[in-house]
């Protein structure tokens, strides 16, 4: 195609039925293959959700949110205030450690260590952290704090912790990435000093995406069962304290309910799944609001 | 720095013709005079910038003048925005650069070891290549200065005087709120120079600050620093011969120098003068091959 042509036949050149055979079937096979994989996606995601809301929605009652557990689950009856008291406490709980360590854990990583060797070894501990198994995070509270202070809801908090951690540290540290380095040179240049710069500019520009990685950890750990089972025993009736006695938590009546042949405990396990999924998603939605609001970006 | 000097001097001597060599300005004794009578804000001697053991310039000594425009032309790596960033210490967050030599500003060396960098940025604003506004709104790009240094309570009117001095007031009176990232991109430029003189600086340093925008945008920019100039002195780095000549008083021309022995380039200034010299009559071929656009 390297010979020169007249200009009339630019009209030619640049029909779309010039342009070779092959390449219209490769991106045909492209362009299907990438909605197939958006399909399959997105179907299992909507079975999921359409399934549990099917199932679950049904059980929301009065009494689902303001009684306590009942004493035999093989029967109807009875509510998940316990459940849900103890799961937003815990992973509340969680938050309120993980969190604030993860984020000042990436701005170190991200502003002050570069790549120095503590930094290298922190985000090497966050990486292998994320590859500890759930249940090993469970194992560890179980033997450094349940065995000395007993089965209580502090003990989930901090197996849950120990999950959410490597994750804060490694999405907060994307998103500070992400932020140009222009707007700290801007900072600078305006006399602001390196911690104030972080505070005023690095992270509401980054606040989004921090969020984002934040309800990530907390949807993650809203839902993890295997730790909480070493750490925060059972409970029937609602323990507002995290630190004295027993508590359950959704995911914990979910595996137990689901594990009996008896259509109400069935039903019951239905309904923690619907609930603990519609929790996420309103803080999820709640998170998101807030956030806008904190950085205005492309109003 | 010889030649702005011998200039002054030797200038009575002859002041009539016959001009014999070309060092003689063109510039009248009175204007020559008149310009250099401006105290002298930075006083650069023999300076030189290293990034690790690499010297990006080398030696170079002038002086920034007061309420004057002082532009910093030269090829790409001749290390004028390296000079630039020492006037606001803005070379120390680069890890590895060093100074040596002495850069004194009103008397006070901007490096010895008991200066706050941050304390220099607050007196000497910056003004970069790229427009760089806060995501955030204008309102609060513009207040982000003010806050800092400590001003409290309402800061309507230091926002407002900031944007009219930037020229941007009419443009953005009306959507104060809104986000600095819906402007084009001569109205964020103009917006990071009336957030740079919001601070009330004494200078203002302008790395390139045309180069990403189109001509319109260019020339509003020009023009703004010709009324800035009353209240602020300007040092601006371009790689537009034409921009310098335009707008400044006085031209430092850099260019790179080859090291045999190191293959490494490195920045000299070449000379310092008052503009309409350096663009009618420079002493060093270098300059003249680079302003008749033999080189470059």
């Amino acid at each position: 195609m390297s010979d020169l042509r007249l200009p009339s036949d630019a009209e030619h050149l640049l029909l779309e039925v010039t342009t070779s055979r092959s390449r219209r079937i490769r991106n045909g096979i492209a362009t299907f293959w990438m909605y197939l994989s958006f399909v399959l996606v997105v179907v299992p995601l909507a079975f999921i959700v359409g399934y549990v809301i099917q199932k679950g929605a049904a059980q929301m009652s009065g009494a689902w949110f303001t009684e306590r557990l009942p004493a035999v689950s093989t029967k109807a009856g009875g509510g998940m205030q316990p459940a849900i008291v103890g799961t937003l406490l815990i992973t509340f709980g969680a938050a309120l450690m993980a969190v604030p360590l993860g984020v000042l854990g990436a701005i170190y990583i991200e502003e002050y260590g570069g790549r120095g060797r503590l930094s290298r070894l922190i985000r090497f501990m966050a990486d292998v952290m994320t590859g500890v198994p759930s249940i090993v995070m469970g194992l560890f509270v179980y033997t450094v704090y349940t065995l000395v202070f007993g089965l209580n809801g502090f003990g989930g908090s901090l197996a849950l912790a120990c999950l959410m951690l490597p994750i804060v540290i490694r999405s907060t540290e994307e998103m500070l990435k992400l932020v140009p380095d222009d707007l700290r040179q801007a900072s600078y240049a305006l006399g602001n000093r390196k911690w104030r710069t972080i505070v005023t500019v690095v992270l509401p520009a980054a606040l989004g995406g921090i969020v984002s990685g934040v309800m990530l950890a907390i949807a993650r750990a809203a839902g993890e069962t295997a730790p909480l089972l070493f750490t925060i025993g059972a409970a029937r009736k609602v323990n507002t304290s995290l630190f004295d006695g027993p508590n359950t938590a959704l995911p914990l009546q979910i595996w137990n309910n689901a594990q009996t042949p008896f259509e109400a405990a069935t039903n019951r396990a239905w309904g923690a799944a619907f609930t603990l999924i519609a929790i996420v998603f309103i803080f999820t939605v709640i998170a998101r609001i807030v956030a806008a609001r904190f950085s205005l970006k492309h109003s | 720095m010889a030649p702005d000097q011998t200039a002054a001097t030797t200038e009575p001597v002859t002041p009539t013709p016959p001009v014999i060599t070309a060092r003689v300005p063109e510039t009248t004794p009175v204007e020559a005079s008149a310009v250099d009578q401006a105290p002298v804000v930075f006083d650069v001697r023999d300076l030189s910038v290293y990034y690790g053991s690499f010297r990006a310039v080398r030696d170079a000594s002038l002086q920034i003048r007061q309420h004057e425009i002082t532009a910093f032309i030269g090829p790409s790596g001749c290390g004028k925005s390296t000079m630039l960033r020492c006037f606001d210490r803005m070379n120390d967050l680069i890890d590895g650069c060093r100074v040596e030599g002495t850069l004194e500003y009103h008397g006070v060396d901007l490096y010895d070891p008991r200066i706050d960098p941050v304390e220099v940025r607050k007196r000497i604003g910056m003004v970069f290549q790229k427009p760089n506004p806060f995501p955030k709104s204008i309102y609060d790009n513009i207040a982000f200065g003010p806050k800092l240094a400590g001003q409290k309570g309402n800061l309507d009117d230091v926002v407002e005087s900031a944007l009219r001095r930037a020229a941007l007031w009419d443009e953005v009176k009306d959507r104060l709120k809104k986000s600095a990232m819906g402007l084009s991109g001569g109205q964020q430029q103009r917006l990071c120079i009336a957030r740079a003189i919001a601070v009330e600086p004494e200078v203002v340093l302008m790395d390139e600050p045309c180069s990403a925008l189109d001509p319109i945008a260019t020339s509003r920019i020009e023009d703004l620093m010709q009324e800035l100039k009353a209240d602020y002195t300007i040092v601006i780095v371009t790689h537009n011969m034409q921009q310098a000549a335009r707008v400044s008083d006085r031209t430092a021309f850099f260019t790179t120098e080859v090291n045999e022995t190191s293959d490494t380039r490195t920045g000299v200034l070449v000379e310092f003068e008052v503009t309409d010299k350096v663009f009618s009559n420079p002493s060093d071929e270098r300059t003249e091959n680079y302003v008749t656009g033999r080189f470059g």
